[in-house]
């Protein structure tokens, strides 16, 4: 069980018309470990998370969960195995309050069909505090009124409430202060610590080299390294985001690179 | 969850703690029905000190009657309202509604059941508002479009459903009782109690299933407090109107409709979809509700409703004209769901925001009429009253933009 990566892809390539967006990818997660994804813009982070969250279909290679194969149609596949993506705009809707937003789209019925709100209340409260989120005063306060802290936690609360075994969170800090991101990265290291699989996108490597246990850098749709936070620094991670060395270059054509 | 565990995790909120925050929902503009009620109190006032007929029992059946077909059409503007959108059709697909039930009952030979005009009317008016919201939704046209072509068109079928006769006589008892028939006193007080009994049962439930799931409890003044309110004001209504000819059998309609579509907005997840989809369409769409779905079966409440109040105006005239679902109801009734409180942005309001509205609306038009004023001078206060009440709306909204923000 260990040596099989909870998440894995294998050679994932994907294009957009005549832009290669993934060119032979292989990454890996583990249960339990907060791997971040880091590259300069267009490396293809993005593209890479939407194909796990099956909003791209890949061309070729393989993604495998738990160690099967896997075919994600649909956001609603991920789902199905588990898998939920907070994004960088969070989708909650300001004018519901934390409760409603939690279960939006999968609420509660009661026998006559009626909103559970009681049981949804209950079990956002349990979610709420098994992720220790504690500066939410009221569960059933509109999220308009809430910081951009405690609106990435709902979010992060929201997704890992349906037995989550993987969560992508999209650049979970960019748009916080020092202390909202504190927050937020507390509440990743414990979703790691609760034996979710955690991938992190980030552009902050201060905050990656704080929770990340691993990292895979990407550059120009290629996978060009993978380290363990223990063993490597911030320049080296630099080094690989910005020259990482490259299996083939873009813009050449193909036949070069042609070797599986 | 132990019910030790619960009790000790879930204190009561004390009755400061309640009032804090209803508080700081109002500072940081979610003001409610605050404004209104303080409207409706002011208007009151100012018009009883100008003539003492405005607050007789006759008058205030009137109000009731007057204010119905408003407040019906109301309803559905603001389940348009609550996705952000506009429907301008409302008046005419009323007309439509209006003639098709009363021309349907001509007693020629070829007139139909009650029920069955009734249906077709209603029927009609879900289609029209299907069509709408296929158009809006499906092909992508701007809802004030397609509305405003439908205001044109169906005006124009208002004008060919009714030919050359010119006026058509409604010559049906049961729809003529609509707004000219009465309930007995007795049937309007037992009425009264059942609403208020049934009320305080699901306030006592709510209570119990609470503290049963060991969540936080609201002081037990405040449901107390809530049930005292509505007998209060039922009862006030119910004494009134018994004073005069009674409770007009269209306000018990619309209290039905009131509590009805209250449930649905509030209880159901069509409701709670009605508001995700207003407040983030986005967020909706990928928390995998099927957003043109919602927004189709709006605009056809949105003219179902307005087809309720078509024949309930059809009643209260007893006739429909070339000029049915004309004038001032298709502005009157979008100005009544806004005045009551709901919000043009999308995503926030409430069904009662119709009958507060209506409310305002119609005893503005009534007090002016009893001052003797004409039809000048009421547009002209009715349009002062809608900039106040938008002007309260996005000053909150601004607000709740900072507080959000912080």
């Amino acid at each position: 069980m260990s040596d099989t990566p909870i998440l894995e892809l294998r050679g994932v390539s994907k294009r957009f018309g005549a832009v290669v967006a993934l060119h032979e990818v292989d990454f890996h997660v583990d249960a339990g470990e907060v791997m971040a994804l880091v590259g300069d813009n267009g490396a293809g982070k993005s593209v890479l998370v939407k194909s796990i969250a099956g909003i791209h279909h890949i061309d070729a290679g393989e993604i495998l969960f738990e160690g099967e194969v896997v075919h994600i149609h649909g956001p609603k596949d991920a789902s199905r195995l588990g898998i939920e993506v907070v994004y960088q705009d969070l989708a909650l809707a300001d004018n519901l309050d934390v409760v409603q937003n939690m279960f939006l789209g999968r609420e509660e019925l009661d026998t006559l069909h009626r909103l559970d709100e009681i049981d949804m209340e209950s079990r956002a409260l349990e979610t709420l505090g098994d992720l220790s989120v504690t500066t939410i005063r009221s569960v059933r306060q509109k999220v308009a009124g809430l910081s951009g802290g405690q609106r990435q936690s709902v979010a992060v609360a929201k997704a890992v409430m349906w037995n989550s075994k993987v969560v992508i969170l999209d650049e979970p800090t960019a748009a916080l202060g020092v202390a909202q991101t504190r927050q937020v990265l507390e509440l990743v290291k414990r979703l790691g610590e609760q034996g979710l699989a955690v991938i992190l996108i980030s552009h902050n490597l201060h905050d990656i080299f704080e929770v990340a246990d691993s990292i895979t850098v990407l550059r120009l749709g290629q996978n060009v390294a993978e380290f363990k936070r223990t063993e490597t620094n911030q320049q080296e991670v630099v080094q690989a985001i910005t020259a990482g060395k490259l299996s083939h270059v873009p813009g050449q054509a193909e036949t070069h690179e042609v070797t599986a | 969850m132990s019910a030790a565990a619960g009790a000790a995790k879930a204190p009561s909120a004390s009755l400061r703690d309640v009032t804090n925050r209803w508080w700081t929902d109002v500072k940081s503009g979610e003001l409610g029905s605050l404004p209104i009620i303080v409207g409706l109190i002011i208007i009151a006032i100012v018009f009883q000190t100008q003539n003492d007929r405005f607050l007789t029992a006759g008058n205030f059946v009137n109000l009731i009657v007057q204010s119905a077909a408003y407040t019906t059409i109301a309803m559905g503007i603001v389940f348009v309202l609550l996705l952000g959108e506009i429907d301008l059709s409302v008046g005419y697909v009323s007309g439509v509604a209006g003639v098709i039930a009363t021309v349907l009952l001509i007693p020629d030979g070829n007139e139909v059941p009650t029920v069955v005009a009734i249906l077709a009317a209603l029927g009609a008016g879900a289609a029209i508002g299907a069509f709408h919201g296929i158009l809006f939704a499906k092909v992508g046209i701007p809802s004030f479009v397609v509305t405003l072509a439908g205001l044109i068109a169906w005006n124009g079928v208002v004008l060919l459903l009714i030919g050359s006769r010119g006026t058509v006589i409604l010559q049906d008892d049961f729809i003529i009782d609509l707004a000219n028939g009465f309930l007995s006193e007795g049937t309007a007080w037992l009425l009264m109690l059942v609403c208020v009994a049934l009320y305080a049962g699901t306030q006592l439930n709510e209570i119990r299933v609470r503290r049963k799931a060991g969540l936080e409890q609201e002081p037990y003044l405040l449901p107390a407090l809530r049930v005292a309110a509505l007998a209060i004001a039922l009862g006030i209504v119910v004494y009134v109107a018994n004073q005069d000819r009674g409770i007009p059998y269209v306000g018990v309609l619309v209290a039905a409709l009131l509590v009805f579509w209250s449930f649905i907005l509030g209880r159901t997840r069509f409701g709670r979809y009605v508001y995700a989809v207003g407040g983030n369409a986005e967020a909706a769409r990928r928390a995998g509700i099927n957003v043109d779905r919602i927004r189709i079966y709006v605009f056809a409440i949105c003219s179902l409703m307005a087809a309720v109040g078509g024949i309930i105006l059809a009643s209260r005239l007893r006739s429909v004209d070339t000029n049915a679902g004309g004038g001032s109801i298709l502005l009157y009734s979008i100005a009544a769901a806004v005045i009551g409180g709901t919000s043009l942005f999308g995503g926030r309001g409430h069904i009662k925001s119709a009958l507060l509205g209506a409310l305002v609306i119609a005893s503005i038009d009534n007090g002016l009429g009893l001052l003797g004023l004409g039809s000048g001078e009421k547009f002209v206060i009715t349009g002062g009253v809608l900039l106040l009440a938008v002007t309260v709306d996005s000053v909150s909204r601004r607000r709740q933009t900072q507080a959000g923000r912080l």
